[in-house]
């Protein structure tokens, strides 16, 4: 430092160098919070106006023109609590697999690895097209050709199909955050467990996966949050525009929060009316996903603030 | 681990291999998963490989209708009129043409508009989002305060969680205004808006990536580079961020995997119109995109269906293509590169 006391041009323009250098890196997160500041801050102040008990509460009027969206948020919460029941068990047990059983080091568990993380990478529309492809047009079809081949019941789009393609799409979520809530159980808890004669499973059953309770939740919450702002796997796998009624069945279709979004502001007839309406089912839909995600970004900072003692 | 089963009675042993035996099988359903999109997929665009006769299945699935938000007008569902199985041009005739109009008497399914609006995109929303996620992953690292950092990655990461669909309506509503006046462009959406759109979904990733790639550069290197008397900034861009360069690079991977495939937001943000053209304010219509605006009106089992589930393939090879990519010559890479040359 005591070198930079004697200040010759070269040096000076090395400063003048370092301090662009610094200011572009704090210039750039400037810019990313505040993008993300003025995307919040826009939903706030659009959204707020339009929120209301009624909004919340009733169904759509007039082409989804006016009214409430108490459909798409049923449908909403309906599909990620059916996606939750149907993924994280896999994503549990597979986390529990590679955490507890496998060598870390064999092919079997680096190739399900490198298949959780290509997953991870498949564009979410693909799921959409294996969703029909898969679940409607092979597994629907078939279930269909088995028990009642003159009528389509289970071979069209419906909620459980969307449910099963989201449950598909959130699975690296789900392993990925299992894996590390597992990870994080001190072997030594472990250790104690099987010197006391229990056998491998109890020890799972008993002691890791009841301090690894947390971080399952996160995983799920996570799982959720994703699934939830998730629209294009489910475009052609269920999610309609407008029905009567709710969905109670499994192979009902449904409204969804995200497609009604993007209907209301691509491809209604009327955009200009409905931007208070759209603004309000953006809050609406954030609020979900935001607020699950924070949850789970504080829960998990808490899990390795205890970790770290 | 496994000597301690010797001591348990003979049903305690017999119920662990069955519970071990059902939970390998239950974990390598994600390597099963893998297969089957392919598969299914792929399968799906099975019939544009066989001989013109094979039946056309009769299902319709009802979507509304394209609203096109430049000119005000509904398109009309010409999905809906009989597909042209019949005509003997197969789609293959089409399939390398500069022209997607796969509606109509004469369908026309050029790939190469989307392929090369597709990229455009992706370019712009690279050009925009790695400098600014690997920047601001530079500066969370080494300019600035643990207790700054502590708000500032888990704000970025925040982002992350932020649905397309809504990013997708920020630049419908804001971006698209906001561009349109500050650079005086014809069309409200456009390449340069989805691009804009994608960024914003991007950017967490190349931050979260490129952050973690800087954390694990050893400490050891920092310190010797400022004992030698080097300043921050110097070995922050000289030294940290060439050591990390491998994670860097997967995070622009990454981020391009994610840009390339994206589908709500360029949906919503590109103005959807399948143009060849290297203007960054043209309208572009992407491969995702043309599976999410088209899927919801096509005859189940037409050609038109067959194609779009053959451009899901493309994406899907594409995706799988960059994670071998990143499996295999960049962990290798960037152990090499800790482990041996530098550390």
């Amino acid at each position: 430092m005591d070198a930079t006391n004697i200040t010759s041009p070269i040096q000076q323009n090395k400063k003048l160098i370092g301090f662009f250098a610094v200011a572009s890196t704090i210039f750039a997160v400037v810019v990313v919070l505040g993008l993300l500041l003025t995307m919040l801050g826009n939903f706030v102040i659009e959204g707020v106006p339009g929120l209301s008990w009624d909004f919340i509460t009733q169904a759509p009027r007039n082409n989804n023109q006016e009214g409430g969206i108490f459909p798409a948020i049923y449908g909403t919460t309906l599909l990620v609590l059916t996606m939750t029941m149907l993924g994280v068990p896999i994503g549990t047990i597979t986390a529990i697999y590679l955490n507890e059983y496998a060598n870390p080091n064999s092919f079997f568990s680096r190739l399900i690895l490198f298949a959780v993380n290509s997953l991870a990478g498949v564009p979410s529309i693909v799921f959409g097209l294996f969703g029909v492809g898969f679940f409607i047009q092979f597994f629907g079809a078939g279930l269909d050709s088995l028990f009642n081949p003159s009528k389509v019941i289970w071979g069209q789009p419906a909620i459980i199909w969307a449910s099963a393609t989201l449950a598909v799409l959130t699975l690296p979520v789900v392993i990925i955050s299992v894996n590390e809530a597992l990870r994080s159980v001190p072997v030594s808890l472990r250790e104690a467990s099987l010197a006391l004669g229990a056998t491998k499973f109890q020890t799972i059953w008993k002691i890791v996966l009841p301090n690894s309770l947390t971080g399952i939740l996160t995983g799920s919450i996570l799982a959720i949050g994703r699934g939830a702002g998730e629209v294009a796997p489910i475009i052609f796998v269920g999610a309609v525009y407008s029905m009567p009624g709710l969905p109670n069945k499994l192979n009902d279709q449904f409204m969804h929060l995200g497609y009604h979004l993007f209907v209301l502001s691509t491809q209604s007839p009327n955009v200009e009316k409905t931007i208070p309406i759209q603004f309000a089912t953006t809050l609406v839909l954030l609020l979900l996903t935001f607020v699950l995600s924070l949850t789970a970004i504080i829960i998990r900072s808490r899990l390795t603030k205890q970790l770290q003692g | 681990m496994n000597k301690t089963s010797l001591l348990v009675k003979k049903e305690n042993r017999w119920f662990e291999t069955t519970i071990e035996f059902v939970i390998k099988s239950v974990a390598s359903l994600s390597i099963i998963l893998i297969f089957l999109i392919f598969l299914f997929v792929f399968r799906e665009s099975f019939s544009l490989f066989q001989s013109k006769n094979s039946t056309v299945s009769t299902q319709v699935y009802s979507a509304p209708k394209v609203y096109n938000p430049e000119s005000g007008t509904l398109k009309v569902k010409e999905a809906l009129k009989k597909e042209s199985s019949k005509t003997s041009i197969t789609v293959w005739d089409t399939f390398f043409d500069s022209v997607w109009q796969p509606v109509g008497d004469n369908p026309k399914y050029g790939v190469l508009p989307l392929l090369i609006g597709t990229l455009k995109v992706t370019l712009i929303a690279l050009l925009i989002g790695a400098p600014l996620g690997i920047l601001a992953a530079i500066c969370t690292s080494f300019f600035i305060s643990a207790k700054w950092r502590n708000i500032i990655k888990p704000a970025i990461e925040l982002l992350a969680s932020m649905p397309s669909v809504v990013i997708g309506f920020f630049c419908l509503i804001i971006i698209a205004s906001l561009t349109k006046d500050l650079f005086g462009l014809d069309l409200r959406l456009n390449a340069l808006v989805g691009g804009i759109g994608l960024a914003i979904a991007i950017i967490p990733i190349i931050f979260t990536i490129t952050d973690d790639a800087l954390q694990t550069v050893p400490k050891t290197l920092r310190e010797a580079s400022l004992a030698l008397g080097a300043t921050e900034w110097q070995t922050a861009f000289k030294v940290m961020l060439p050591a990390a360069t491998p994670g860097v690079f997967s995070a622009v991977l990454l981020g391009f995997g994610r840009a390339f495939g994206e589908t709500m937001i360029a949906l919503m943000a590109t103005g959807n119109a399948a143009l060849i053209s290297m203007n960054p304010a043209g309208s572009v219509r992407t491969l995702a995109a043309t599976i999410g605006a088209e899927m919801g009106e096509v005859i189940w089992g037409s050609d038109h269906y067959g194609i779009l589930f053959l451009l899901g393939s493309i994406l899907f090879l594409i995706s799988f293509g960059i994670n071998i990519v990143l499996e295999f010559y960049i962990k290798t890479r960037l152990l090499q590169k800790i482990q041996g040359k530098v550390g």
